[in-house]
């Protein structure tokens, strides 16, 4: 579930492939984007959906961990937050607020999502998430610890599940 | 892993558009080319297979409701549900206002029991899918809610004690095969509780804290099984979900089921018209709260609709986290995550089900507009709120991110059309427990039949 990095790949000839398959992607998102924008406005087709980034200032590194199972629309359920340093430690004893919503319509989190104060490895439980509609939703978590305060933005895009008889 | 999701998806999605006859679902395995009278991409086929009532679980068994399975409680709640016995004049039931002839609704403006209330009575039919009940919210389950009109002054207008004596009189064995023995109300008050009249508050004040607990367990129970019998009820199928089923079949003759206005209808509450925004999933509803500008039926007294709910429902003595609830904390995970600060609430009214809504005059939370036209009239229009602010877009940049609801007089036509195909019958399931995760059966007696 977590995301590498694109700077991790190295290789000349997979970068090739990746230019190549970029485009392809992006000629493939313009079609999507007309067939999306029905019913609401489709997500940004550069959202940043990486589930590892660092936070604004750079004083943390903040990985997210969706459910196993993706929760259905309206279904109360939990992620998982590891914070680390810049360096890859583990940030103990962190509080983290959640804020989040859909920028496209103007609302925030359906719930009051909380996460657990303390807990090992610098692991923490996001719980009480829920998301009442399809679409780009985003999270908001404002971390704070003895090593100071940021702020970081995730983005996550609920999908239609495909019809099935 | 979201990005190799959306490729894949973008690449499911662009062969659909590439491959030649796609849109227009064409050759079955018998060789013979059927050509669809109607086209749709494959995510607006996505959106409409969401809406099938086959996708429908069975609603959640709510922890804080030991009896709902229970086929006795299911039974007496049909009986407690029809007894006029239980209201101050003698004459108003939950039946009254929730009658199976009109989908369990009044066809009122404003729900009239042994007065007239301050908004309209809601359809009850899959409210058990709903954390929150009451077009505010101000209840956390199906049993908190039964219990509000009971002790409200202008529905049932009765009380505690009262209550409790009915059904030692009437219904003590049947009360005493699910729950335990009735407390002894041999030296109570014969008419006292804590939301009555000032005599019967003062009555309710002087008993004791364990005959109060007493005799509001026994009323927590009569919510119960109330609760019990209504999550009996059940939407079946409507020609909407006949339509959906046969283009996710690829069927291209049952396609037929629906007229083409209706279809263009259909296009438009899920494209343009933007309805599918909120009116999403098989009860077309997100269960949320949405401030749309509806107009104050009494602008002297505004309605601040979930806003003022909050604080209601974290107080109430009925509620998960209560006294009287069969779960655990950690199962009240919807009181113990609910937005308690969010700005977007102040004028903002439960999202309804669209099921039947043809069928369910007037419309909104007071009752406020008396057609289907006139609630498309309203989206269109967009106008202000009086309180709090509106989601909808009016055309001035920056108010909203919403883009305005533009449709012309016929295809306003066809939306009010297409909604018609929501109607279908309502069905009583058979008594037994539902298996979890999977639709009730959906035989038994049918209750409500479209007109």
């Amino acid at each position: 579930m977590f995301t590498a990095h694109d700077e991790e790949v190295s290789s000349d000839a997979l970068a090739q492939r990746s230019l190549a398959m970029h485009r392809y992607l992006s000629a493939v998102s313009a079609v999507l984007t007309v067939l999306l924008t029905t019913a609401c406005a489709a997500p940004p087709a550069d959202l940043n959906l990486d589930l590892t980034q660092a936070t604004a200032e750079k004083k943390f590194v903040v990985t997210l961990q969706p459910p196993a199972t993706p929760a259905a629309i309206n279904q109360i359920h939990s992620w998982k937050i590891k914070v680390a340093s810049p360096a890859g430690a583990p940030i103990a004893h962190a509080r983290i607020a959640v804020d989040g919503g859909m920028p496209q319509h103007g609302h925030g989190l359906p719930t009051r999502p909380q996460v657990t104060p303390d807990l090992v490895d610098g692991t923490y439980l996001l719980e009480g998430m829920k998301f009442s509609m399809t679409g780009w939703w985003e999270i908001k978590l404002a971390i704070q610890s003895a090593e100071g305060a940021d702020k970081v933005t995730f983005n996550t895009v609920v999908a239609t599940p495909t019809a099935a008889p | 892993m979201y990005q190799a999701k959306l490729l894949a998806a973008s690449l499911w999605v662009a062969l659909w558009v590439i491959a030649p006859g796609a849109g227009a679902f064409a050759s079955d395995t018998r060789g013979e080319v059927a050509l669809a009278r109607d086209t749709w991409s494959a995510s607006e086929i996505d959106v409409l297979a969401s809406l099938r009532l086959s996708q429908l679980p069975a609603a959640p068994l709510d922890p804080s409701n030991a009896v709902e399975s229970s086929p006795a409680a299911i039974d007496l709640g049909r009986r407690l549900f029809n007894d006029v016995r239980f209201s101050q004049n003698q004459a108003v039931s939950c039946a009254t206002c929730h009658d199976a002839k009109k989908q369990f609704q009044d066809g009122l403006p404003l729900g009239r029991g042994v007065g007239t209330g301050a908004r309209r009575t809601m359809p009850i039919v899959g409210s058990g899918h709903s954390p929150w009940l009451f077009w505010d919210g101000r209840k956390d389950s199906v049993w908190a809610q039964a219990l509000g009109p009971l002790e409200d002054a202008a529905e049932h207008g009765g009380n505690r004690t009262r209550y409790a004596q009915l059904i030692q009189q009437h219904y003590r064995a049947d009360y005493e095969a699910i729950f335990r023995a009735m407390p002894d109300l041999t030296r109570l008050p014969p008419n006292a509780g804590p939301a009555g009249t000032p005599a019967e508050r003062a009555a309710w004040g002087a008993m004791d804290a364990t005959a109060q607990r007493e005799v509001s367990r026994v009323f927590a129970n009569m919510g119960k099984v109330i609760a019990a019998f209504e999550k009996t009820l059940v939407h079946g199928e409507t020609r909407f979900d006949r339509y959906a089923e046969a283009l996710v079949r690829r069927d291209a003759g049952a396609q037929r089921v629906l007229a083409p206005q209706e279809v263009e209808g259909l296009r438009i509450f899920i494209g343009k018209g933007q309805c599918v925004t909120c009116h999403n999933g098989p009860l077309l509803t997100d269960q949320h709260f949405h401030n749309t500008g509806v107009p104050q039926r009494d602008a002297t007294r505004p309605d601040r609709g979930r806003a003022a709910a909050i604080v209601k429902v974290r107080a109430d003595e009925f509620n998960c986290l209560g006294p009287f609830s069969d779960a655990k904390a950690e199962q009240c995970q919807e009181l113990r995550f609910m937005a308690t600060d969010d700005a977007s609430m102040e004028g903002a009214f439960k999202t309804p089900s669209l099921r039947n809504v043809s069928l369910r005059p007037p419309y909104m939370h007071a009752g406020q507009l008396s057609s289907i036209e006139e609630v498309i009239a309203h989206y269109v229009r967009a106008p202000a709120a009086t309180v709090g602010h509106t989601e909808l877009a009016h055309g001035d940049p920056g108010h909203t991110e919403r883009k305005p609801i533009r449709l012309s007089g016929p295809e306003m036509k066809a939306l009010a059309a297409f909604l018609e195909t929501l109607s279908g019958p309502i069905v009583e399931r058979a008594a037994a427990a539902p298996a979890p995760q999977s639709r009730p059966a959906q035989a038994g007696l049918q209750l409500g039949q479209p007109r």
